[in-house]
């Protein structure tokens, strides 16, 4: 599917991709939460890119768990510590490969999911980004399983992610600041379900 | 947006180093970071730690000192400190009684400081952590993140502070901080927003003749806005949802009238002025009581009441010396 090299590039579209939509995360915060999703995310991945080229020569483990540090370090707030976990753990779950196939993705991708319920004591139905992630882990590892091919793995992927930031407009978010305002919170899609979305679009358009 | 700073970008260093530069024996800045300690290190006791966003002054890196914190870490204006940054301030005051973190709740703030306290227990470090919860505006139920740490965490420090300064062990200072939290509530009120500096707009908007009952901190929305009122029926609005949470009757209180950045001390004593006659006419008994800046929020206009039930062991706390550059008993 991918090895340490274009993993390297995916990061930096990523990357770019949130620094296009750092406004827009921000303003779908400032409905909900504290209006700095977009600002904090920029942040941190301005701060992945500078640590791009000493990237070149380590494994797709050692990669994500410095992402996941460089994210932890300069994001703050609450998806610092839910972003830098979930990289950290895709990055131990893999460990030192130089190549990942499509089941590595999977698996690193179920750690990440994992990480993220601990780090936030949360789960899916409450207006996160685990509203996106999970959904489209489930499409993916269906569809992986039946036609073992990654690339239709992940459109399914970004499929069920998009329906599922749709779904967190449904309902009432119970973590986070958003939940301070109850009811009040139905009608806005969640920002963090909103960036985990945007991710996974851009690994889709790059392989 | 009109405000004394030099660049957005430099606010919470530059506030840290002026108060460093103020206050050198009692405090010191790390190289790495905008984190406080003890200008002297003390040993032979549990360390204490605390922080969260800036924009709090002078929570919390006013009370480092004797008989207070240890150290105190300050992120972003109003967004929590990340976890390195925590570690580090843990690992320069660690001792060998170990380290008790005091953290608000909120969802950022909790995770970091847990992050931070993972990273110290794989060095061996022994870490304990309390959360304060003492915002009564806000429901708490299990829908939501649960109440908001406002003022009231001030005792926290005061009294886990005083306790560990016994040479206390950790499970006993932790005990002590648990106990503050289990018998302090507080609430608030805005008359004007403040601003985020990177933000450079009011965080919400309140006309000429409204306020905002049950406000957080951090400007978050209370339970409701409405016309303004004279400061005694305020402050008995306030009073009455705090007195319905927990049972004051026949209690001696700590109070505390905290100013949230922008109000004048003579509003804040006029304030108190009703304050001491109502619980007084309801039959509390009030042991001490603090009237000041504590924990504001920016230029915000507005304050919190913060009502401390205390029992002997409380009170001598409560009493122990404290010399910090905010708090000095």
């Amino acid at each position: 599917m991918t090895d340490s090299k274009k993993l390297i590039d995916i990061i930096q579209k990523i990357s770019t991709q949130i620094q296009m939509d750092k406004d827009y995360l921000t303003e779908l915060d400032n409905v909900i939460g504290d209006g700095d999703h977009g600002i904090n995310m920029a942040r941190g991945f301005k701060e992945v890119e500078k640590k791009l080229s000493d990237f070149s020569n380590k494994d797709i483990g050692s990669i994500l768990k410095a992402v996941g540090m460089a994210l932890v370090s300069t994001v703050g707030g609450a998806s610092g510590p839910l972003y830098g976990t979930a990289f950290m753990r895709a990055g131990a779950a893999i460990g030192a490969k130089n190549e990942m196939d499509g089941n590595d993705f999977l698996n690193a991708m179920e750690a990440a999911i994992e990480g993220i319920k601990m780090r936030g004591k949360s789960h899916e139905g409450e207006k996160t980004m685990l509203d996106a992630l999970i959904p489209a882990y489930n499409a993916m590892k269906k569809s992986y399983e039946e036609n073992n091919d990654f690339k239709a793995a992940i459109s399914k992927g970004v499929e069920a992610a998009e329906k599922g930031v749709e779904y967190t407009k449904t309902i009432i978010a119970t973590k986070g600041r958003a939940s301070y305002l109850g009811e009040r919170s139905i009608g806005h899609q969640d920002p963090g379900a909103t960036s985990a979305c945007l991710m996974l679009k851009v690994i889709q358009s790059s392989l | 947006m009109k405000k004394l700073i030099n660049c957005v970008e430099n606010v919470e260093r530059e506030m840290i180093e002026g108060l460093v530069k103020a206050y050198p024996n009692h405090v010191r800045k790390l190289d790495c970071g905008n984190v406080v300690v003890r200008a002297h290190k003390k040993e032979g006791k549990v360390a204490l730690i605390s922080g969260g966003g800036s924009g709090h002054e002078p929570a919390h890196g006013g009370y480092v000192g004797e008989g207070m914190l240890d150290c105190a870490v300050a992120g972003a204006v109003f967004t929590s400190p990340t976890p390195d940054q925590i570690y580090e301030g843990i690992k320069a005051i660690a001792t060998d009684k170990g380290v008790l973190m005091v953290v608000k709740n909120y969802t950022g703030d909790v995770m970091n400081f847990e992050m931070a306290a993972e990273m110290a227990q794989a060095d061996g470090i022994d870490v304990q952590y309390v959360v304060t919860n003492d915002d009564v505006a806000v429901e708490n139920s299990l829908y939501t993140t649960g109440r908001r740490g406002v003022a009231g965490t001030v005792f926290v420090h005061k009294i886990a502070g005083a306790k560990a300064e016994t040479g206390a062990d950790l499970n006993e200072v932790h005990r002590v901080a648990q106990k503050v939290v289990d018998n302090v509530r507080s609430m608030g009120m805005a008359l004007t927003p403040c601003t985020v500096p990177a933000a450079g707009k009011p965080g919400f908007e309140l006309n000429e003749d409204e306020m905002e009952i049950g406000i957080g901190i951090h400007g978050e929305p209370g339970t409701h806005k409405e016309k303004i009122k004279s400061a005694d029926e305020i402050a008995v609005t306030l009073l009455d949802k705090i007195l319905a949470d927990i049972d004051y009757n026949d209690k001696e209180v700590a109070v505390m009238i905290n100013g949230s950045g922008a109000t004048p001390l003579m509003e804040l004593f006029i304030v108190n002025n009703k304050v001491h006659d109502y619980l007084t006419e309801k039959g509390i008994k009030i042991y001490k009581t603090f009237v000041g800046n504590y924990m504001t929020s920016l230029e915000m206009a507005g304050f919190s009441i913060s009502l401390l039930r205390l029992d002997d062991e409380l009170k001598e706390l409560l009493d122990a010396k404290a010399d910090t550059p905010a708090f000095k008993e």
